[in-house]
């Protein structure tokens, strides 16, 4: 499978104008790729991963493509986009954990939602059992309440419920910012073993914490301000990035191992763009220690090197 | 729900020379629940009609010097609504308006200090059982029940037995004493839930506890509620004094529009065809009434951001 | 300078408050001028009770809490006012620490009122400055402002400086970097650093290992309500020791090191690491004393490395004489 995204935007209605979240959004996801979207708050992470599944009502589809194995998505479409729900895409939203119906046994709410969908709760049963077993957790989870549960085995109940179809995309949006490390490990090494055993073909997480998405995705997309910054794999994000912003940032992030005595790191100084009145031209270039004068004429997002593309002047630019 | 990218940090205006920053939010917010205001129909009208009763409560006594109680004229007269003979005469002989305009007044006096009496104990009780928790609020919560199952009336019937003579300041007082419960309940729960709020901690921090944290962090957080629920009991008050007045139970002098009401079916006004006996007062209560709670509604949506239509 | 000696949280719950909740054990550890503790935990390690201890937030149960001697628990009523000139806390949620309906630097003014009500403006007014300076933040850009026309890097820089109004002893940070971004999240965390400085204590609780790592000099882990290994940080970090500590840095997502590699260069822990270490030449190991009894927590392996016994077969963390 693949997905092909091109020229997404996405825009938030509010009473001061429109506030645009995703203005031109291009890349593509190969089959059995784990794609990493990382960003800080306000980039347009979480709306990206949002408007591939399901546009709220406050957001506003405005133009762009979406594409999944070669069929167009209809996201600007709520009726239409019923059949690719949890089939062919599917999420596991941020706080899933804390959405599970607080009233219902999880056996219940399960034959609920596959019931909603078509299934009968006999026949995906076996399979459910099976992917409960390969997470790790007792069968009889299905006859507890969350309540009872603690954050991992919730979220890995999450992850198995969102999965039992087989989606060929599966967006994780934030799944382990409230758990503890320990278990952070745990569930991100989950979701690894789902694509390897074939239950998704390709997986966007979506996350602030860039050292979970060293630890189990191929490649990672950094997002600033609604604008795509950098997209590489893995090690050449970490190691080579080439944005400034994502030198900056992979190098503002304290590691064990690294203490103050020895070696002071540096934040990025300032704070991202309001989206309501972006400025023009190349986003970061307020808080951009090299910005210089083409910098206020936006910067295409391009191929700079195999499966690594940047959008940013030094790099691709003329001088570059 | 993902959050609204880029509306956290709102517009960051430019410094200018002075190093003075304008403060648009500070205005913004006070516009912003101007304009709310404004563009919402239900408190525009409830609060012209309340405008308008209290016009008539304050200034029709003082235009209309009649004295309610004294005969006016010729018994049943028909309304003229000309100077002298707005609503007509009752069986006696005495003014309509003027005992409408009279009561009106009496209303507004009732449900001002029954209302108000009933917010401030109201408020002590919730406040302190909300902040201290523990076995104060045990104790306070016990008498809240305690007030709360009281059977009001009976209470009354007993008390007014009692006493030859009872003013509306009794009547107010009574009211307030027995109808602060809710609200205690209302405003206790809200203090829970601020209690344990960072800025709180932060208040203790800053050498601030007790009643100055209550006052002065989480009684400003809760205001919007606060006034609102000084509305409700204002209006209940009213709508009780009414009902009391109605039974008999009210003020044994002075005039008010239960007591308007009383008299009329006391004296067969429907039976009569007197109907200008007791459409003006019973007009005058659900417009007033009715005319709070809706504000309360339109208020409650104006301050409350998550309810108002994009 | 301030001193924790066998301190202890304990809750009554359950229907008539038959059952004890023991939140925090027999936590003993102290904080010298111009130094960093950091208490490492995972959520409902106590880390977040025991900072509150130290803020008198929440009362002690058992144990002393000592400020250059002097007993911190039997402070009250006029006396707590003094005690906060000495002690200042931070918190993590920098929108929930501000009273969203009033303007930002009203924290200042209820320092100001609290405790220097009789300073002339103006001298308030370049106090104010100073310390704003002191936190690297523009006084043009934040004075004056809601909490929400503000970042949180900002907020957090605020407190700091309200903070320093006082010529405080000890802060108390509470996980105060986890809610800000990561680009913000280093300044911060500098920002603590250079104020060592001036000889201020700080208790810097978090749940992130590599950022204790980075900022402080001595490492608290704190598991369930008690420490199972402290000590000077690159000797807890270097040769982590307790299984729960080994755990924790297995598990820390690390930005070269996949987490394979990172379990398998775990140094390995002093004494071999199978089974209770002492066991043998303790006979009173695998009892669970009552907080607050004479005996020690901790055993000293290296010199200002201390581990709490551990029994590998059970979950319990026993005790040891």
């Amino acid at each position: 499978m693949s997905l092909q995204v091109s020229d997404l935007r996405v825009y938030y209605r509010t009473l001061a104008g429109d506030v645009k979240a995703l203005d031109g959004v291009t890349f593509s996801i190969a089959d059995k790729e784990i794609m990493g979207l990382a960003g800080e708050s306000g980039c347009g992470k979480s709306t990206l991963g949002n408007s591939l599944i399901r546009l709220d009502g406050r957001m506003k589809y405005v133009g762009g493509s979406v594409n999944l194995d070669g069929a167009e998505v209809p996201i600007w479409d709520d009726n239409d986009m019923v059949p690719f729900r949890f089939r062919e895409v599917s999420v596991v939203p941020q706080y899933a954990m804390s959405a599970m119906n607080p009233t219902r046994k999880i056996g219940k709410m399960v034959s609920e939602l596959t019931e909603s969908r078509g299934l009968r709760f006999r026949e995906i049963k076996e399979e459910l059992d099976r992917r409960i077993d390969l997470v790790g957790l007792d069968r009889d989870v299905l006859k507890r309440y969350p309540i009872e549960l603690s954050g991992g085995m919730k979220q890995r109940m999450v992850m198995v419920i969102s999965t039992l179809l087989d989606p060929s995309l599966l967006i994780a949006d934030e799944i382990t910012s409230a758990l503890d490390v320990s278990t952070q490990r745990a569930v991100a090494e989950t979701l690894v073993s789902f694509r390897d055993h074939g239950f998704v073909k390709s997986m966007m997480v979506i996350t602030h914490d860039i050292s979970i998405l060293y630890q189990i995705a191929d490649s990672i997309l950094i997002m600033y301000a609604g604008k795509l910054a950098e997209k590489a794999p893995t090690g050449t994000i970490i190691d080579k990035p080439r944005h400034p912003y994502t030198q900056m940032l992979v190098s503002s992030l304290p590691e064990v191992g690294v203490r103050y005595v020895n070696k002071k790191l540096a934040g990025i100084p300032g704070s991202p763009p309001s989206l309501l009145d972006p400025p023009t031209g190349c986003r970061f270039r307020a808080r951009c220690p090299f910005a210089f004068s083409k910098c206020l004429e936006e910067p295409p997002f391009v191929e700079v090197d195999t499966d690594h593309s940047v959008a940013c002047w030094k790099v691709s630019g003329p001088d570059a | 729900m993902t959050a609204i990218p880029g509306t956290s940090t709102d517009v960051t205006p430019a410094v200018d020379d002075a190093g003075k920053i304008p403060a648009p939010a500070a205005k913004r917010a006070r516009g912003e629940l101007l304009f709310f205001s404004l563009r919402s129909k239900k408190f525009v009208i409830s609060m012209a009609v309340l405008l308008f009763l209290a016009f008539l409560a304050i200034f029709g006594p003082m235009v209309d010097s009649t004295d309610p109680l004294a005969q006016a004229g010729l018994p049943m007269r028909h309304p003229t609504l000309d100077a002298g003979n707005w609503f007509g005469t009752t069986y006696f002989g005495d003014d309509v308006f003027s005992q409408f305009v009279n009561g009106l007044r009496a209303s507004f006096f009732v449900g001002f200090l029954g209302g108000g009496l009933g917010a401030l104990i109201g408020m002590f009780v919730g406040f302190v059982a909300g902040y201290r928790g523990g076995w104060v609020d045990e104790i306070l919560n016990m008498i809240t029940n305690v007030f709360l199952v009281i059977p009001t009336l009976a209470v009354l019937l007993v008390i007014t037995s009692y006493l030859k003579a009872r003013g509306v300041m009794f009547e107010a007082i009574f009211i307030g004493i027995t109808s602060w419960p809710w609200a205690a309940r209302a405003i206790r729960a809200q203090t829970f839930s601020l209690r344990s709020r960072d800025f709180i901690d932060l208040a203790k921090l800053s050498g601030r506890s007790g009643w100055k944290v209550i006052v002065f962090e989480i009684a400003p957080n809760m205001s919007s509620y606060l006034f609102l629920t000084y509305i409700l009991l204002f209006g209940g008050a009213i709508l009780i004094a009414a009902s009391l007045d109605f039974i008999g139970l009210g003020p044994t002098g002075g005039m008010s529009l239960g007591l308007m009401m009383y008299n009329s079916v006391t004296w067969a006004a429907l039976q009569l065809g007197i109907w200008w006996w007791f459409v003006p007062p019973g007009v005058g209560i659900i417009a007033l009434v009715g005319a709070l709670y809706v504000m309360n509604v339109g208020l409650d949506e104006i301050f409350n951001p998550k309810l108002r239509e994009m | 300078m301030l001193s924790l000696n066998k301190v202890s949280k304990t809750y009554k719950i359950g229907t008539f408050g038959g059952q004890d909740l023991i939140a925090v054990r027999d936590v003993s550890f102290d904080i010298s001028p111009g130094e960093v503790v950091s208490l490492i935990g995972e959520s409902g390690s106590g880390k977040t009770t025991v900072g509150k201890m130290v803020l008198k937030l929440i009362s002690i149960s058992s144990g002393s809490i000592t400020l250059d001697g002097a007993d911190v628990a039997s402070i009250r009523g006029s006396a707590v006012k003094p005690y906060y000139r000495q002690v200042q806390g931070v918190f993590q949620d920098p929108f929930s620490s501000y009273n969203p309906i009033f303007k930002a630097d009203r924290v200042f003014e209820m320092i100001r009122s609290e405790y220097f009500a009789g300073m002339a403006r103006s001298e308030w007014s370049d106090k104010i400055d100073a310390v704003l300076r002191a936190v690297t933040l523009d006084p043009g850009q934040v004075l004056n402002k809601y909490p929400h026309q503000l970042s949180g890097g900002q907020l957090q820089r605020l407190l700091v400086a309200r903070a320093l109004l006082l010529d405080i002893k000890v802060l108390v940070a509470d996980e105060i970097i986890s809610m800000l971004d990561a680009s913000t999240r280093i300044d911060v965390l500098n920002l603590l650093a250079d104020l060592k400085s001036r000889g201020l204590g700080i208790l810097f609780i978090t749940h992130d290992l590599s950022l204790g790592n980075y900022i402080s000099e001595k490492t608290v882990i704190l598991r369930r309500g008690e420490v199972v290994e402290m000590g000077a940080t690159e000797k807890v970090f270097g040769r982590p020791t307790h299984p729960y500590t080994r755990l924790l840095l297995s598990s820390v997502p690390q930005l070269h090191k996949k987490w394979a590699t990172i379990e398998a260069e775990l140094a390995a822990p002093i004494g071999g690491g199978k089974g209770c270490l002492f066991h043998d030449a303790y006979p009173l190991a695998g009892r669970n004393p009552q907080p607050g009894s004479d005996e020690p927590t901790l055993v000293k392996i290296e010199d200002d490395h201390y581990v709490g016994c551990f029994d590998l077969d059970s979950e319990k963390v026993a005790r040891v004489a």
